[in-house]
């Protein structure tokens, strides 16, 4: 009450100048990907963000893009992988620093990596926490209660953890600060040996509402 | 202001409790310096008293002497019996009525003495310091000082024994964790105070549980880094125990744990923050406990060419190596684990059709064979052509096809 009506004197006496509700931006850190950090300004530190598309969209490069360049910031980060789906020889070619990552693989088990991921969250001290669904049916991912979101989402705010899942449809819903959704645009076969050369992903951003695109290059191990 | 303990049970443990300074001058005896404790514990009886309630509480069967130099202290436990408190400039008057031999003269000199119809102390301290120097030497004149309780030395200290282990004997057999995490708890709590005491923390726990079955359960817990949060111990070793629980009813349990010097390290300002250790050690366990111990670490990559070979290491426990590669965008596979069988339908000599679990289409494009070999020379080699698919279902997969036969390895995403 006291504080109502303290809010309410000042309210008064500076006019309605100041914005009571207006929150200050959140810190955000380089995806990795160039042409995306300028599309869409990086990933929010304490916020949830959410990289969707179907099966060979660029979802899991674009993971390991941001696991890379989280690394080469010498945060520690935390990969919980409910499919079990990670390759670290494909990271460590994409630069990522695999010392400082936790990988934690959850065996086909989506509600594991729900819990996993908040017991890392709550621990605290992680620079990025990333849960891959990529492969989990989309019935199983569907049946995650908005509850879990929101408790994932409560407890990485006021963090300066980034959390990513991976997916491959949007299930957060109104929990996640930032949707990414990539789509394959091409893909390169190239040489004399007729070989995978790469993929051209276009990244969309669903949300916030205005829609921004972007597209990078995927190069294959071999390319 | 000394103190002296001479009896049986573990008096240097004991000394050491109340003392950095012990002499340990026979098997069963030790002198250690009290001084100071009076601030603590008031009068020198309270300091006695204090000590004597230890030692009971330890279960040593010891005599006390508290006087103001280590000899005349030693010289009355070894002669009273109880607790004696020895005033100062009184210590030849107390120390009067004990016999000669408790000073352990050389069998000469007891002889001598013995001659002469000196059996107590009394008798000797009355004697001329003249004319004891000038007929026993100077071990006589020696001898002399003790018996009046006027030798002034200092204590030569014993090194500590850095042994931190603290056990218990349970009245009946216990079944559940629960119940075992009240007794870890207190065990746990002395060792840490123990440890916190001596300036030192712990990067190792070792617990032995003797059970009913007479069999040992033993488990080890290796700390990251040294600590004394013996919340976050307990927590460990009761989530240790969850995931390898003893096969019978506990009767005996003996903690020990290993004492090294506490981390001191200063974070930069701007060093990204990192998990606390402990509390990470504890957050893994926990997720341990709900994945499986073998699920979570960090990939190290293995010295070999084999597809896919990685191996899993404890995380945090390995040195950062600076990595001069700069990350850039690289297309990343998902690996199906385990690869699943598929059937390859083959057109003209080339896959057009791939069926495996949750694949399935017609292929669109397509690059390989790529064929790797190698480790022909163990007992586990590999051989297989790999190929690079585009199926109609929209996703791009890796198969291999072996002598078993085709397998889908994982989808490039």
């Amino acid at each position: 009450m006291a504080a109502a009506t303290l809010k309410q004197q000042f309210e008064s006496v500076m006019g309605g100048q100041i914005d009571w509700k207006a929150r200050p931006a959140p810190e955000t850190v380089r995806i990795g990907v160039s042409e995306l950090d300028a599309a869409t300004g990086g990933l929010p530190r304490g916020c949830l963000t959410e990289i969707f598309g179907p099966a060979s969209s660029g979802r899991t490069s674009l993971l390991v893009s941001i696991l890379a360049a989280a690394t080469g910031r010498e945060e520690v980060c935390a990969l919980v992988d409910a499919e079990d789906a990670f390759d670290p020889l494909s990271a460590a070619a994409a630069g990522v620093r695999l010392e400082r990552l936790l990988w934690i693989r959850c065996g086909h088990n989506a509600e594991h990596a729900l819990k996993a991921a908040d017991l890392l969250i709550q621990g605290g001290g992680f620079g990025l926490v990333a849960m891959d669904l990529g492969d989990t049916p989309p019935q199983t991912a569907r049946r995650i209660s908005l509850t879990s979101w929101f408790r994932l989402r409560r407890a990485i705010e006021n963090t300066p953890a980034v959390l990513v899942t991976v997916s491959r449809q949007p299930n957060a819903k109104t929990c996640a600060s930032l949707m990414l959704e990539c789509a394959r645009e091409r893909t390169s076969w190239q040489g004399g040996v007729r070989l995978l050369h790469g993929i051209r992903v276009r990244v969309a951003r669903r949300k916030p509402e205005r829609v921004l695109t972007a597209a990078f290059d995927a190069a294959a191990l071999m390319a | 202001m000394f103190a002296s303990l001479h009896g049986s049970g573990n008096l240097t443990a004991l000394a050491f409790e109340f003392s950095p300074l012990v002499e340990q001058t026979a098997p069963h005896t030790v002198a250690f310096d009290v001084a100071g404790l009076d601030r603590l514990f008031g009068l020198a009886q309270d300091v006695a008293g204090a000590i004597a309630r230890r030692a009971r509480e330890t279960g040593a069967m010891a005599n006390l002497a508290l006087a103001a130099n280590p000899d005349a202290a030693l010289c009355a436990a070894r002669g009273f019996a109880g607790i004696s408190i020895l005033p100062q400039g009184d210590e030849a008057k107390f120390l009067g009525s004990l016999p000669i031999a408790l000073l352990t003269p050389s069998p000469e000199l007891q002889e001598t003495l013995e001659r002469w119809g000196i059996r107590r102390f009394r008798d000797l301290a009355a004697l001329p310091p003249l004319g004891i120097a000038e007929r026993l030497g100077p071990e006589g004149l020696r001898l002399r000082q003790l018996a009046r309780g006027e030798v002034e030395r200092k204590l030569v200290p014993l090194e500590e024994p850095l042994h931190f282990t603290d056990e218990i004997e349970l009245e009946y057999p216990v079944e559940l964790l629960e119940p075992l995490a009240f007794v870890l708890a207190r065990l746990l709590g002395g060792l840490t105070t123990r440890l916190a005491t001596r300036g030192l923390a712990t990067d190792e726990l070792r617990l032995r549980l003797k059970l009913e079955d007479r069999t040992v359960h033993q488990r080890t817990l290796r700390l990251p880094v040294p600590s004394l949060d013996h919340r976050a111990f307990l927590k460990l070793l009761h989530l240790d125990l969850a995931a390898h629980p003893p096969l019978a009813p506990i009767l005996h349990v003996r903690l020990e744990v290993n004492p090294v010097k506490p981390r001191a390290a200063q974070s930069g300002l701007f060093i990204p923050g990192a998990p606390e250790p402990v509390k990470l050690e504890l957050t893994l366990a926990r997720i341990k406990a709900i994945v499986g111990l073998e699920a979570v670490g960090s990939p190290e990559l293995v010295d070999t060419h084999r597809p896919g070979a990685f191996q899993m290491v404890e995380f945090g426990r390995r040195q950062t190596a600076t990595n001069d590669r700069l990350p850039h965008p690289r297309l990343t596979m998902r690996v199906f684990r385990p690869p699943r069988l598929a059937r390859v339908e083959i057109a003209r000599g080339w896959p057009s059709f791939v069926a495996a679990p949750g694949v399935r289409g017609r292929v669109l494009e397509w690059a390989g064979p790529w064929r790797t070999s190698g480790d022909w020379w163990t007992f586990d080699p590999w051989l297989r052509d790999e190929w690079d698919m585009a199926l109609s279902d929209g996703a791009l997969y890796r198969l291999y096809c072996e002598p078993r036969g085709w397998f889908v390895e994982g989808s490039y995403d």
